[in-house]
């Protein structure tokens, strides 16, 4: 099954007449930068997730919030559908365009409009950078928290519309626990404030239900995040383990011992020796798992904590705990795992990252089934694991040029994912659904339960211009690929027919 | 004997009666939030019957539980584990459950810190305007597939499905607690908060009555001694946070309507036409006066923050732009057609 848009199944969309949309364009807005040659189109052809690719109808770079209320409304009277864009880092393909579709990159509203230290906010334009908020707002010794691996090219507008997380999310959360407020367009263009510089507001809680909703409600043009005081101090220990069950242990033991690490991540050994030949962070190459737990704060505590995790860690079975002995260090140790990525990249030509979250009880038995499953498609895994709040990201290695291979990986991929399902777990703990895991919502979800995401959907966009294809499938596709499927022990949608 | 009872098929029997005659439901549980918001004329459907610890595992700092079981259990098996709800949602009654407090979505003295009741829902069960029982969100910290479902209902009244199951993250006690109390007076106290917000402090909850600021440092012993050789003040009993909770200090007392007012955290003092206490820091103000809803919602809305009414059988919701009034009409229209999930509760058109 193709993973492109396949209006067979994942629904018609309405023909465009290209030429007369651009003309509109430019007319309504002469200043207003439109990309329509193939060769303009091309860079934008896909997000993070670079297997998938779709030259976009036209592509258009607003400036200002006029120009992306005059994009919309004239795309709405056109019926054609929006899809939109940020710093195109996105990992799930949430930003793949539609050759049908406008592609609306809001990447150029990039104005950081305010830093208020007395209320603890920035108030930012949503191209605005997810690194480039911490920076301005360190003056006043504040910063704002999510800090997903991408976070120096990432922009604010995708981590609202992805819900995006990174290594600190069990204490200081994810993305939606960290806005105040955001401004956002409907395809209307209808402008709508959601939230506000208080902690609660009236009616329903719109500014969660959007906050990744992945483009598909409306389309975020200011973006006011919360600031936090930045800890006094923050140490990071590093334990090795003999075997993943230890390592496993050690991070309930941690929680049960009443301590929330500000970061506490896994590797396993491939993922170990990737790193180690890569960046020389001191990582310990022969060890099963390795984990790194970060413990900041107010000095005092901190120093009471590292004794106490120590002890733990020695407890459950660390062959070795070192704790970084200062701060240069503690930047080595964490570069080895924030540059995991690349590191495991080249050990392979490609790679594939995946994104379930587990309940963390069943770590062990969930690794132990994913290299079972690695070793019948033939392929290697490396494990990075957000250890603290079950979120794991399997790292598949593959070789695209190898006929047959990408399509091992993606079925691979899938297996992993429909077992953190049935584990209790999710499909995506931080990445989204986007393009990549379409088919699997369909294990996650049964019918009731998509018809009505769909009806969430249809109450403001009901033509289903923003970003189709992507998040939420239709119940067309679930038959189609559900026919592999039992959900709850039920043939999912009986009532479709089987192609 | 065990009152632990899956109901969950009587409920959706119940709903799908309500559904077919289309007769309005008044969801309760205990009925300790009733005050809040217009009073709903409908068949009562009573969820405590529905009630129980599904699950609770202390290291997967999760706790899901059924809808009507009582918060007060819920706490007590936490407090046992040496965890908490983080929140600290007040009770405002002997019997409130957990499925009211996920629908009222009212947080305690610790919100400003540590976060509001949906900053901690992580899944839900629902019964929709469908006549289904559906499952969204989980049991795990991260989760991001499909829209956030539990989270728009965390606060929604009961007016867009019957929550029947809530899945909530749970924390770690801090290891020391003690409170303070600092005599001064409110514009020094809202001065010196904003000070201290802009600074790692252990604070937790921050209470101006009239007369002296009150405040809680949590954390590590060493950062609460820190802190409270600095803060200075006299250390005073902690029950005061509870008594503040759940609206039982000497403030809440006598016959003139409550109003909440949640306010940007930088606000100044503001002149009320009434007593006034301070909260969150100064995020939430609690206003004692006769004065009608016209006069009271435009102040809070200059400074940038809204206003309700609380406690009176009458809910003075402060208006909404008509655009997102449309927005919430289609909301409610998709998933409660037939407009049977407390009419009216939250806002007439709802």
């Amino acid at each position: 099954m193709t993973m492109l848009y396949d209006e067979r199944i994942d629904g018609v969309l309405p023909a465009v007449d290209r030429e007369g949309l651009r003309q509109a364009l430019t007319q309504a807005m002469p200043d207003l930068q439109v990309l329509h040659r193939e060769e303009d189109l091309t860079p934008y052809e896909c997000d993070g997730l670079s297997a998938y690719r779709t030259l976009p109808l036209l592509v258009v770079l607003p400036e200002r919030t006029d120009q992306v209320q005059t994009v919309l409304s004239l795309c709405h009277q056109r019926n054609v559908p929006v899809v939109a864009r940020g710093a195109g880092t996105g990992l799930s393909g949430g930003a793949l365009p539609l050759a049908k579709g406008v592609l609306l990159v809001m990447a150029r509203l990039n104005r950081i409009l305010e830093v208020n230290p007395q209320g603890r906010f920035a108030r930012v334009q949503p191209g605005v950078r997810n690194l480039a908020i911490s920076q301005a707002a360190a003056p006043h010794g504040l910063y704002y928290a999510p800090d997903p691996s991408s976070q120096i090219a990432c922009s604010i507008g995708g981590n609202v519309a992805e819900n995006a997380g990174g290594v600190h999310c069990l204490k200081y959360g994810l993305t939606v626990h960290n806005v105040l407020k955001v401004e956002i367009l409907t395809i209307e263009g209808e402008h709508l404030t959601l939230g506000s510089e208080a902690l609660d507001s009236p009616g329903f809680d719109l500014l969660a239900l959007f906050t990744g909703s992945e483009g598909m409600l409306g389309v975020v043009t200011e973006v006011t995040v919360r600031l936090l005081p930045k800890p006094q101090v923050a140490r990071v220990l590093l334990a090795s383990f003999e075997c993943v069950e230890d390592a496993g242990r050690a991070v309930a033991h941690i929680i049960a011992a009443g301590i929330i690490p500000g970061g506490l991540e896994m590797m396993d050994n491939l993922a170990i020796r990737a790193v180690e030949d890569f960046i020389h962070a001191g990582y310990p190459v022969v060890a099963a798992a390795m984990l790194l737990c970060e413990l900041d704060g107010v000095e005092a505590d901190v120093q009471d904590d590292c004794e106490r995790v120590a002890a733990v860690l020695a407890q459950a079975g660390a062959r070795e705990v070192r704790l970084a002995r200062d701060e240069a260090e503690r930047v080595r140790f964490w570069a080895g795992r924030k540059n995991a990525f690349p590191a495991v990249g080249r050990l392979s030509p490609d790679y594939y990252c995946m994104d379930g979250t587990i309940p963390r009880r069943q770590l062990a038995h969930v690794l132990k089934r994913i290299e079972e499953m690695a070793c019948e498609h033939g392929l290697r895994v490396a494990n990075v694991f957000h250890a603290g709040d079950g979120n794991m990201h399997p790292l598949i290695l593959f070789d695209a040029n190898l006929p047959g291979e990408l399509e091992q990986a993606e079925t691979l991929g899938g297996r992993i994912l429909e077992l953190c399902v049935a584990v209790g777990g999710s499909i995506t703990g931080e990445h989204g659904v986007g393009r990549e895991k379409i088919n699997q919502m369909c294990a996650q979800f049964n019918s009731d339960e998509l018809r009505l995401f769909h009806a969430v959907k249809a109450a403001f966009d009901p033509r289903g211009l923003l970003n189709p294809g992507k998040n939420i499938p239709t119940l067309h596709r679930c038959a189609e690929f559900g026919a592999l499927h039992v959900h709850h022990g039920q043939l999912p949608f009986p009532q479709l027919e089987r192609f | 004997m065990s009152l632990d009872r899956d109901m969950s098929e009587a409920l959706l029997e119940q709903v799908c009666q309500a559904l077919e005659s289309e007769t309005p439901l008044a969801i309760q549980g205990s009925g300790s939030k009733a005050m809040l918001g217009n009073p709903v004329v409908g068949q009562v459907l009573d969820t405590r019957c529905h009630r129980g610890i599904v699950s609770y595992d202390p290291t997967e700092l999760v706790i899901t539980a059924r809808a009507g079981t009582p918060l007060q259990e819920i706490e007590a098996v936490l407090h046992q584990a040496g965890q908490m709800l983080p929140c600290e949602p007040p009770h405002l009654g002997p019997g409130a459950t957990v499925g009211g407090m996920v629908a009222a979505g009212l947080s305690g003295p610790r919100r400003p810190w540590a976060g509001s009741v949906r900053d901690y829902v992580l899944g839900t069960r629902v019964i929709t305007g469908h006549g289904t029982l559906l499952r969204f969100g989980g049991e795990v910290m991260k989760n991001v597939a499909g829209y956030d479902v539990s989270r728009l209902l965390a606060g929604s009244f009961g007016c867009l499905g019957v929550l029947t199951e809530v899945s909530l993250k749970v924390l770690p006690r801090p290891r020391q607690c003690l409170s303070l109390c600092l005599p001064m007076s409110r514009q020094q106290a809202l001065a010196e908060l904003l000070r201290w917000g802009q600074q790692p402090l252990p604070i937790s909850a921050a209470c101006h009555d009239g007369d002296a600021l009150w405040l809680r440092l949590e954390g590590g012993e060493g950062s609460v001694q820190s802190a409270r050789m600095r803060l200075g003040g006299e250390v005073v009993d902690g029950g005061f946070w509870a008594e503040l909770r759940e609206q039982r200090l000497a403030f809440f007392a006598g016959a003139e309507p409550l109003w909440r007012l949640s306010l940007p955290i930088a606000t100044g003092d503001l002149p009320l036409p009434g007593r006034q206490l301070l909260d969150w820091g100064g995020a939430q103000r609690w206003l004692k006066c006769a004065a009608d809803a016209h006069s009271i919602h435009p102040i809070a809305e200059q400074a940038g923050g809204h206003a309700t009414c609380h406690g009176t059988g009458v809910h003075h919701s402060p208006p909404l732009p008509e655009a997102l009034m449309r927005y919430h009409r289609a909301l409610k229209h998709q998933m409660d057609p037939k407009r049977v999930f407390n009419p009216g509760r939250l806002y007439p058109d709802l």
